[in-house]
């Protein structure tokens, strides 16, 4: 296995603290990897810019690939270019999502916002509050479980 | 970077974005706990939330350009090098948040739709043309700053169009806002550089655009004016009051990290 393979791998451990069943892959923040022996360069993208949890992912994805034997250095940065967006987010990102009770970004058509409940898959929601307990998630009723739940705020350019 | 000039200009119209940032967003956190209703803590907080991630972002760029540390821009930089303007340093209302905070709401949701959409102007014209870096940034904002913009307008709206007090509670506060808008739009003493090297259109230029989005749905006159103008350090008592609260626990052990 290469370095690079092997830097991938454990970046499939490090999550996000705010939504701990996915991994920094699957939220589509890793931008890229550069591997030079055994010094390690990782761009990542910023979800949200207020988002709290920015300086613990970046110590995370540090720590993690620092405990991959024959690596030396490691540098995470965030860049501003490209933004991240909420299409980033991998199928298995949105399967785990899911999981965890937080509808995932649908694909917009027009200006309608439809959000499957996680719980129940009905259609029959609606938006109480686009604003979330954290920056990145909004608050959303299913009139057919009568379940409250969050779903990701979409985010496109 | 091309000359001393342009880095100077850069580097104070990066202020004034970061400033204004900055001061609403601790504006706003004041009003934790006493928003209208729940949903509205829940919201504006995160807004709060978001416009402090906003002015990092800026003050990201100017620790690139050699400004120093973040945290000391923030928490150790004297009122008078504060470049924001002096609307978005007034107090939400009369007493504080902790206590009698007789907080005016119509107040906030006038100067958060107002301020908001300058802000969306503002950042339009630095999308259009400006240094990269900072053109990077911009973008990034404004894809979080349109749910912004869509809640204030929405408040606004429906007070607007509510009952002859909630009218005359907004006309009041209109009334307040539009005396000091014009700050907002200011590039301060050094204006004229700022404009000439292309980092943001002439002020008239915004503010025209500011007014025709406006018009489209008030019928009151938008006469802008301002008392004293926060780019050239010229601020209220306010701010200083504002600033030795934020930074009461980082002045506590100014040497700790954080």
């Amino acid at each position: 296995m290469t370095t690079r393979m092997k830097v991938l791998q454990k970046l499939d451990s490090v999550k996000d603290p705010e939504i701990p069943s996915v991994s920094v892959v699957d939220l589509g923040i890793i931008y890229d990897v550069k591997v030079d022996e055994g010094n390690v360069e990782v761009e990542a993208m910023p979800t949200f810019s207020g988002c709290p949890a920015l300086d613990i992912i970046k110590r995370d994805i540090k720590e993690a690939i620092e405990a991959i034997e024959g690596i030396t250095s490691v540098e995470v940065k965030y860049i501003r270019e490209p933004i991240w967006t909420t299409d980033r987010v991998t199928e298995r990102g949105k399967v785990q999502l899911k999981d965890y009770g937080i509808a995932p970004p649908e694909e917009r058509s027009g200006d309608e916002w439809r959000v499957p409940c996680p719980y129940c898959d009905s259609v029959y929601t609606t938006m109480d509050n686009i604003f979330g307990p954290a920056a990145c998630r909004s608050i959303l009723y299913c009139k057919s479980c009568k379940n409250p739940f969050e779903a990701m705020k979409p985010v496109a350019i | 970077m091309e000359s001393a000039e342009y880095r100077n200009s850069l580097i104070e119209l990066i202020y004034q974005l970061a400033d204004d940032d900055f001061i609403l967003a601790y504006r706003g956190s004041e009003w934790l706990g006493l928003a209208p209703h729940i949903e509205e803590d829940v919201a504006f907080s995160s807004i709060s939330q978001d416009l402090m991630g906003h002015a990092t972002l800026y003050y990201s760029l100017l620790e690139e350009l050699g400004e120093g540390d973040a945290d000391k821009l923030t928490h150790a930089r004297s009122p008078h090098d504060f470049h924001n303007a002096v609307l978005l340093e007034l107090p939400n209302g009369q007493g504080t948040y902790l206590e009698e905070p007789n907080y005016d709401w119509a107040f906030t949701v006038v100067r958060n739709y107002f301020y908001t959409l300058a802000k969306k102007v503002r950042l339009q014209s630095i999308k259009e043309n400006s240094y990269e870096s900072l053109q990077q940034i911009v973008k990034k904002i404004s894809v979080e700053m349109s749910y912004h913009l869509m809640h204030w307008e929405t408040w606004f709206d429906q007070l607007m169009n509510s009952t002859p007090e909630a009218k005359r509670r907004m006309t009041d506060a209109i009334n307040i806002v539009l005396k000091e808008m014009r700050g907002v739009f200011s590039y301060g003493e050094n204006g004229e550089k700022i404009v000439r090297l292309s980092l943001i259109e002439r002020e008239e230029v915004l503010i025209q655009r500011w007014k025709d989005i406006l018009n489209e749905k008030v019928d009151f006159s938008l006469d802008i004016e301002m008392s004293l103008d926060g780019r050239n350090g010229k601020h209220t008592d306010h701010l200083e009051g504002a600033l030795s609260t934020l930074s009461e626990v980082y002045q506590s052990v100014p040497s700790a990290e954080w």
